[in-house]
């Protein structure tokens, strides 16, 4: 990886959403009924505890790592399952290090009462993050098992293994739970966890490396698995919450009496208005009726068309902070364009939607003042901050439960309908189960930013002499040319958004790579070369040139050049959150649709943890870019969308999944990226250029927009 | 309110509820069968699927009143106690499920079509599959699952 990326692999991307609580309750103290039905807490057993080396200053030490006496072995994260593979990869490398059946060992994700604080989970930071602290914890504890077996047998450690969960050696025995029933109090071992232990190194793995089963998958083809939605407490009822009409409209009265006489708990608390009831069909009757009652002023809004020139009239480049403008620049840039050939264009992306198949949901449950809610949220912390703000609480009033949750993609960052779920549980003075609808899903939960570009170049024969990249709110990541051009400027303007955005996979990276990766089609057009060649000569990361190859051998590129008409192939590469992606695609366009007739990956992520998994993160992730490259656009006027529903805003399907094959780069030498994200940069341009290809149309916004030649 | 009766995996259960409320909420709520989930409420991406008298139904556009006196199997009503079915364990096998949210209905979906197609074509099985919404988009995953459960089926009859 080229040295200039390395300050860029710590700085999050600037739209990476965080943000407080969507509401300030009043909080009428009349609410106060404590609810019915013991808390779920049952604390892992166990004395001896490991957390050498935790990820964050708040990790306390007993938190990582629970050996019980029972012979139990639970590893805790603050980590999230949203089907990414996280709670198997985690499993699989504690069970690496600690030398014990994947079987054996139990893990403990995101509960704010026992697990440890490992941040968000976002930008692909679990596997270069999580994965490590939880193999130096179990490797540590390994080591602890060994020195205390050597010191009771008198023998040296070196004589002694460690094989299938004990530590053996001259016809002696001594497993975890012998360790956790000989050791003192926590706080006497925490102070003896052996620091600095050596991991496993990557040839020796035998459970890290290989294809797992995915943890709990059973539980999911059985139906027992309970998502957030799907959690029952004693006494519940359901939710639903007053939307406003359209975007920015202001609440300036309604009725909550019809609501209350269909038997509903309904409670207004400012801009708040919800119902709870026995059945969630009860709660959206009785909502419906206080909603006919509600007197808005509504404000006006933007509409999508036009989007990229008012992203560009409302650019805000004196915005400073973590989330404001930024600009970078070495060499001459101006100089060397005045020198040049020169070439420029510009590219447009629209609003896209996560749109995760669980809606947000949560269950919130009060008793005796504290609060614990259970809820699909990838920031299991900041939502418990959110919460503990928006009712007044203190850190430890409040419990946040992320059980695996049904998909999230960086949509699930904020936690809203934990706090609508708190807010009606204590009106109930009852547990309240919340799930939004799909309808609301799209409108009220937040969007992949809609952003436009201006890319000026400089040609001196094949090679880039100067880069002047400016994006208008797409967010950083990636943001920065990985090809070696000497004289480079790169500008990002926030823009007065008009619609809610956030995370997404990849964020930024999905919009500055598009733009970037079609520009550099135009330069190879104008440079007369090859677009891999070109690519190629631009080049000095070699593991970026190391995909592009291995995509474009195993796509046959340099054969595919004879393509019929409407039928075309493009190449795009990437660069993104220490991951190399690279994309070959042949479409054929017939009237005005793309057709993917084949695509070809290489990905590079370092060592591979578990290829299984990989694959599938790579697979799902580059169909899943298909709907963003072809299909998804939010549209909307008048402060509503427009197309806001799985009917008018297509998404991937069985049907649209092209042939596909994902060439897998291992690394052994280079410690694991994450893998989530990465592939979905290179889809849209890819396919872009391969439309140029097919019809000579350059694609410079999205979705694409063919029509046959 | 009406009260109804639903055979719902081979369990006689009855329900007072207004007739126009949705199965999907029936079952999950007052049967406490979670495992069938609301993805959109406008059947358009089938995670609420489930077999009314065997039929594939979206049990989100499926008023209760509808299904009275009928048979209903959801997704945990297919395994025999801890016997999975051959589509259940091929979804293990092969990595079906990602966040596994769609998975229930697929796999309902998928045994609707193996009991009236025991040898589909690859192109039977995405025409059948097709109204489901996987948004982790593993269908290539989900398409190895509900072939090898065929392939399984054919070779334990043969």
């Amino acid at each position: 990886m080229p040295e200039r990326f390395r300050e860029d692999l710590c700085e999050p991307d600037r739209k990476e959403l965080a943000e407080g609580p969507a509401y300030r309750f009043e909080l009428d103290r009349r609410d106060w009924i404590s609810s019915i039905g013991a808390g779920l807490l049952v604390s892992a057993a166990g004395k001896v505890v490991f957390s050498p080396g935790g990820a964050s200053a708040q990790v306390r030490p007993s938190q990582r790592l629970h050996l019980g006496e029972d012979g139990s072995i639970t590893v805790l994260t603050g980590k999230v399952e949203f089907g990414q593979g996280s709670r198997t990869e985690i499993l699989q490398a504690a069970a690496e290090e600690l030398r014990v059946s994947p079987d054996a060992l139990q893990v403990v994700l995101a509960d704010t009462a026992e697990t440890p604080n490992d941040g968000s989970t976002a930008g692909s930071r679990t596997t270069p993050s999580t994965i490590p602290v939880v193999r130096r914890a179990s490797a540590a504890a390994r080591e602890l098992l060994v020195r205390t077996a050597a010191e009771a047998w008198n023998l040296d450690a070196s004589e002694l293994r460690v094989e299938a969960g004990a530590v053996v050696g001259a016809g002696n025995r001594l497993s975890y739970a012998d360790l956790a029933r000989s050791k003192g109090p926590e706080s006497t071992v925490d102070d003896n966890v052996p620091r600095g232990v050596p991991l496993t190194e990557v040839p020796d793995w035998t459970v890290l490396g290989q294809t797992l089963p995915k943890v709990g998958a059973r539980a999911i083809v059985t139906g027992a698995h309970r998502y957030p939605c799907d959690i029952v407490r004693p006494n519940m009822l359901y939710g639903a919450v007053l939307r406003p009409p359209s975007y920015g409209a202001q609440l300036e009265s309604v009725d909550l009496a019809p609501g209350q006489e269909l038997g509903a708990v309904a409670v207004r608390d400012g801009e708040f208005v919800g119902c709870a009831a026995k059945t969630s069909y009860e709660a959206r009757k009785a909502l419906e009726s206080i909603s006919e009652t509600a007197r808005w002023r509504t404000v006006a809004h933007p509409p999508s068309e036009g989007l990229g020139t008012y992203l560009k009239r409302h650019a805000q480049p004196s915005a400073g902070g973590r989330r404001g403008a930024r600009r970078r620049e070495h060499g001459d840039v101006d100089g060397a364009l005045a020198a040049a050939q020169t070439v420029e264009s510009s590219y447009e992306i629209p609003y896209v939607q996560h749109a995760p198949l669980e809606p947000r949901a949560a269950v919130a449950e009060w008793d005796e003042g504290r609060l614990t809610v259970w809820t699909g949220t990838q920031r299991p912390f900041g939502v418990r901050e959110q919460l503990a703000e928006a009712f007044r609480l203190s850190a430890d009033q409040a419990r946040v439960v992320v059980p695996d949750t049904g998909g999230g993609f960086g949509g699930k960052h904020t936690g809203e309908v934990a706090v609508e779920a708190a807010r009606l549980a204590r009106a109930a003075g009852r547990p309240v189960s919340l799930r939004w609808t799909r309808e609301e899903e799209f409108a009220w939960a937040y969007f992949r930013p809609a952003a436009a570009f201006e890319v000026r170049a400089g040609l001196s024969e094949e090679k880039i002499v100067a880069w002047d990249f400016t994006a208008y709110n797409p967010g950083t990541a990636a943001i920065e040319t990985p090809y070696a051009v000497p004289n480079v400027r790169t500008q990002y303007f926030p823009c007065d958004s008009p619609l809610r955005e956030g995370s997404y996979r990849g964020i930024g990276a999905t919009g500055n790579n598009y733009a970037r990766e079609v520009f550099m089609d135009e330069l190879a057009g104008v440079a007369g070369l090859d677009p891999l060649e070109f690519r190629l000569a631009n080049l000095d990361d070699g593991r970026l040139s190391a995909v592009l190859r291995a995509a474009a051998d195993r796509f046959a590129w340099s054969a595919s050049k004879s393509s019929g008409r409407n039928r075309g192939s493009g190449i795009a590469a990437g660069f993104e959150k220490g991951s190399y992606i690279a994309i070959c695609a042949q479409v054929r366009v017939e009237g005005g649709s793309v057709e993917v007739e084949r695509l070809v990956s290489a990905f590079d992520c370092g060592t591979i943890l578990n290829p299984g998994n990989l694959r599938a993160q790579i697979e799902g992730c580059v169909i899943q870019g298909l709907g963003a490259a072809l299909t998804e656009e939010i549209r909307f006027a008048g402060g509503k969308l427009l197309n806001g529903s799985f009917a008018q805003y297509p998404l991937p399907r069985f049907r649209s999944t092209p042939p596909m094959e994902t060439v897998l780069l291992n690394r052994p030498d280079i410690p694991s990226a994450g893998a989530g994200e990465t592939p979905i940069i290179a889809v849209a341009p890819a396919l872009a250029n391969a439309v140029f290809a097919a019809t000579g149309q350059r694609m410079r916004s999205l979705p694409l927009r063919a029509s046959a030649a | 309110m009406a009260r109804f009766t639903v055979q719902v995996n081979g369990n006689r259960l009855a329900v007072e509820s207004p007739p126009d409320r949705p199965l999907l909420d029936v079952l999950r709520e007052d049967f406490g069968l979670t495992g069938t989930k609301y993805g959109c409420g406008e059947g358009q991406c089938r995670a609420c699927t489930v077999l009314v008298d065997g039929q594939p139904t979206a049990s989100c556009l499926t008023p209760i009143s509808s299904v009275d006196g009928t048979s209903v199997t959801t997704i945990e009503g297919l395994a025999s106690g801890d016997q999975l079915t051959a589509l259940q364990q091929a979804f293990i096998d092969m990595d079906g499920a990602q966040c596994g949210y769609c998975t229930a209905g697929m796999i309902v979906e998928a045994t609707a079509l193996l009991k009236r197609n025991r040898k589909p074509s690859r192109s039977e099985i995405v025409d059948a599959m097709n109204p489901h919404l996987c948004r982790c988009c593993g269908y290539r995953n989900i398409l190895a699952s509900v072939e090898l459960a065929a392939r399984r089926w054919e070779a334990s009859d043969a």
